[in-house]
């Protein structure tokens, strides 16, 4: 394993949260969407990805986060996962950046609900904190993480 | 290329070729059963025969050669009139045709002809073409025979035909039909599968490319050359969606191939005599829709001769011929293709199908009452029916037609029986064309597009409230719709579909009339738009499971639509539990549940709640004093034989209040294994039961399966693996190796 990682990041409420480069196929402004009635709450709707349908999911709800306001369109990270592609929906899309293994520490204990399930730890980088997404957790909406958080 | 992979081509060529001619063997021998005089199958099995043996002594496979080398000799002493044809003789070579075939299949999954052994085939096949011929029954009718069958070679191969010498006319023999074998592999070649379905996705997305251009062709540019262009490229697109599609088509005969042998080979088993017709074995289907039919097929047949058809004492009895009657038909209509099973058989005596569904406990005797004929017939794709009075090597497991029917309708088709006692039962078998591309009906709901795919579509209703009648009454709440004087069940796919706003009092409902599983229901919809071909795209993992959609697929503007799955709409509506078989299993289910009689240990919770825990999951009841619990980081623990056992109020895992206990002692139920264990604290253990417990789900609580009334009281029914589980994860032992890391 190399000790330089790159991430691609996305802003999403108040953190700056970032999936490894090699996992994002591209990234898309906002879409029209076709909600899907019945569906898991996170599931936000159906995008057409030049003939490949796609799943949007959101991030927000994924992480329990507030929701974001009617009017902000949210922009598409088509991430590949575990079962095919997704797309997360984002606040707003950063920069690539490169980080070195030394920055990285794993989640404080204080971390709670299914954050700590999904994010696997953050780099220091010199002003903010990047957190790292766990893909495939993210994606698969059956994985819950019920059975570490209770704990 | 190097060497290895070129032989690996070479055998594969030689596989694909010797299955196709063992297929053809099969049905050529069966026929030959009937016409043994034939020398035109004759010549057909010999040939097949003696190009496996060639090809496989060129490869180096020395076991398939020799048996396929006894076989070719009693052929061709076969085809001389030396011997005669018997049904002895066929089941051998039959037993041939299925050691060629298990040894293919050896040499396909391993490379080697695997380490069975045929000697006593050989032997048989060696007796067999040692026969004398005075031993042959009947002897004069071999010498006509072979008179004719001389006359017919010399006929068909003028040069040298009639030779004696076996060498030579086994040369002249094959040269025509290796001729004709020339002319076809010029015209055709083979492809791959994975290429053909990778050119089915790319003209999936071109039909749509073409919608898409269509829609903005139709919104301006009239008499342009655009305009003219985008006709041209539509209809191309057309011709070119319709040449993939037959590139994938095969006839349905290749499955039926298959049926003959069967017939025989039971037929042989049970005594019976059966004849068997097919028609229309050039009717042509989609290669995944024909790999899908196979077993439902398979299985009718064999029903048809166990059960449908009776001995041949019995039919004489009965004044029908001796012999049975089995019809395969296939045809299309309608852009389906319909496949029709008929025996002459005994017939379904839906009386006896209504006591069966009694004494199987499937139904009440009031419900088997209002059940027509047709739908006590329809019983028999019921899961667990099964009536066959006796249990037999071939069918009446109970696992048969529902698997049938579930199978054919998973590829969309509907399966539906008519019988008339004593006089046989057609099975009759609808199926889409093709799987990929479907004719659908788009409706909108909730400002959404939904597709409906045509096959479910029975008419379209538009009813205007101003134009006066009766519109929508109810039953005890049930919408129900007066469609031509019969109560149509209605569906509001708002509701379904938990849209926001509620369609009452609307100017005019539209109502599309569909039907699943033998039910018509019709469906209200905000507005119906048009039908339209879609192109079917599987739904990502996130979204199975909701029973409400079958797919996706992406409409002319490029949005994407949702496909609604008529008979998952249907149960979800509860519309299929109005009597019909689906319904069956669900009342099935339900009584077993009932009547899943559970011991029960009934903890009070603090409060006067009460919980119940199957007894079985509990490894231990105790009791501690309070004295003796001690702490030990957060959690509470109690030296208990000699470990330390972590306890855990049960009280706030379930939602409720841990209470604060006063009594000098403390009730715990013990969980999981030694070291793995962990003790739930109760208030009290009140009692343990042995009831059957009726479960009602309320408000979701994790860990708790349901309320049911025990002993007149309310109690939550836990699942107590999930509460340790959420609790206590290191009694797991997979989640304790992750908590560690």
């Amino acid at each position: 394993m190399s000790a330089k990682q790159q991430f691609c990041t996305f802003a999403l409420g108040e953190s700056l949260v970032g999936v490894e480069v090699m996992r994002v196929q591209e990234i898309l402004r906002f879409q029209e969407m076709t909600p899907v009635p019945l569906a898991h709450p996170v599931v936000r709707g159906l995008i057409n990805l030049r003939g490949q349908i796609v799943t949007a999911l959101d991030l927000r709800r994924r992480l329990d986060l507030p929701p974001r306001s009617a009017d902000a369109h949210p922009t598409n990270v088509v991430v590949r996962a575990e079962g095919g592609a997704v797309a997360f929906l984002v606040d707003e899309i950063g920069d690539v950046v490169e980080v070195d293994d030394s920055t990285f520490e794993r989640p404080p204990e204080t971390l709670g609900g299914i954050a700590r399930h999904l994010i696997v730890g953050a780099h220091k980088l010199r002003n903010r904190l990047l957190l790292v997404l766990d893909t495939d957790r993210a994606a698969n909406l059956r994985d819950d993480g019920r059975d570490e958080r209770a704990a | 290329m190097d060497a290895a992979s070129e032989t690996d081509d070479i055998v594969k060529e030689f596989l694909i070729e010797s299955y196709e001619g063992l297929d053809q063997l099969d049905r050529d021998l069966v026929s030959l059963e009937h016409a043994p005089d034939d020398v035109e199958l004759l010549n057909r099995v010999f040939r097949c025969i003696h190009t496996i043996k060639g090809t496989c002594g060129f490869l180096g496979f020395a076991t398939l050669e020799a048996v396929t080398h006894v076989g070719e000799n009693l052929l061709s002493k076969l085809r001389e009139g030396d011997v005669m044809f018997t049904p002895a003789l066929a089941s051998t070579l039959l037993a041939l045709v299925d050691a060629v075939r298990q040894m293919l299949a050896s040499i396909e999954s391993t490379g080697t002809e695997g380490g069975g052994d045929y000697s006593g085939l050989t032997a048989e096949l060696t007796r067999l073409h040692d026969l004398p011929r005075a031993a042959a029954p009947c002897g004069t009718r071999v010498e006509a025979s072979r008179d004719a069958r001389v006359d017919l070679l010399v006929e068909a191969l003028p040069v040298d035909a009639p030779s004696p010498a076996p060498a030579p006319s086994i040369e002249s023999a094959d040269a025509p039909g290796e001729s004709r074998r020339g002319s076809v592999a010029e015209t055709s070649i083979r492809v791959d599968v994975g290429l053909l379905d990778k050119l089915m996705t790319t003209v999936g997305e071109l039909v749509l490319a073409r919608n898409q251009i269509l829609q903005y062709a139709a919104a301006g540019h009239q008499g342009t050359g655009f305009h003219a262009a985008t006709q041209r490229l539509n209809l191309l697109t057309t011709e070119l969606q319709e040449g993939v599609m037959k590139t994938r088509m095969q006839p349905i005969g290749n499955v039926w191939s298959k049926l003959p042998r069967l017939v025989r080979d039971l037929s042989v088993a049970c005594g019976k005599h059966l004849r068997l017709e097919m028609e229309g074995r050039e009717t042509e289907l989609d290669k995944t829709i024909i790999e899908a039919i196979k077993d439902p097929l398979t299985h009718i047949v064999r029903n048809a001769l166990d059960h449908g058809v009776e001995l041949p004492e019995e039919r004489v009895q009965r004044g029908k011929p001796a012999e049975g009657l089995l019809q395969l038909r296939a045809f299309h209509e309608g852009g389906q293709v319909n496949i029709e099973i008929t025996d002459d058989g005994r017939g379904i005596d839906p009386d006896r199908l209504r006591a069966k569904a009694i004494e199987r406990g499937l139904l009440t005797a009031e419900q088997v009452q209002r059940l027509s004929d047709r739908e006590a017939l329809n019983l028999i794709f019921a899961a667990g029916f099964s009536t066959a009075a006796a249990v037999t090597n071939i069918s009446g497991r109970g696992v048969g037609m529902d698997v049938v029917r579930t199978n054919i309708e998973r590829i969309g088709g509907t399966v539906d029986v008519h019988s008339t006692v004593g006089e046989g039962t057609t099975l009759r078998i609808k199926i889409p064309l093709t799987l990929a591309i479907i004719p659908a009906l788009v409706v909108t709901c909730d400002g959404e597009r939904y597709a409906i795919p045509q096959i479910n579509l029975v008419e379209l209703v538009r009813h205007e409230t101003r134009d006066g009648g009766l519109g929508v009454e109810h039953i005890h709440g049930a919408p129900v719709y007066r469609l031509r004087g019969n109560l149509l069940p209605l569906v509001f796919l708002r509701q379904e579909l938990q849209a926001a706003s509620p369609a009452d009092g609307l100017e005019a409902y539209n109502i599309a009339v569909l039907h699943a599983d033998g039910h018509i229901f019709g469906l209200v919809v905000d507005e119906i738009s048009d039908t339209t071909e879609i192109v079917v795209k599987p739904l990502s993992k996130h979204l199975q499971g909701i029973s409400a959609y079958s797919g996706s697929t992406i409409m002319g503007d490029g949005r994407v639509a949702l496909i609604l799955d008529t008979p998952g709409l249907a149960q979800r509506a509860h519309v299929i539990a109005a009597g019909g078989s689906r319904a069956l299993t669900d009342e099935r289910d339900a009584r077993d549940d009932d009547s899943a009689r559970q011991t029960l240990l009934i903890c009070d919770t603090g409060e006067g709640r009460r919980a119940a825990v199957p007894l079985s999951s509990v490894a231990r009841l105790e009791v501690f004093k309070r004295a003796q619990l001690e702490w030990a980081g957060e959690y509470e623990v109690v030296q208990y034989r000699g470990q330390i056992l972590p306890l855990l109020p049960l009280a706030p895992l379930i939602g409720g209040l841990e209470s604060a206990g006063t009594g000098d002692t403390v009730p715990v139920v013990v969980y999981g294994a030694a070291g793995h264990a962990v003790g739930l604290k109760v208030d009290a253990i009140v009692d343990i039961v042995d009831e059957a417990i009726a479960l009602e789900r309320t408000v979701e609580r994790a860990g708790v399966l349901g309320s049911a009334v025990v002993q007149q009281k309310v109690t939550d029914v836990l699942d107590i693996a999930t509460i340790v589980r959420h609790a206590a994860p290191w009694v797991d032992d997979h989640t304790s190796e992750r908590e560690a890391a």
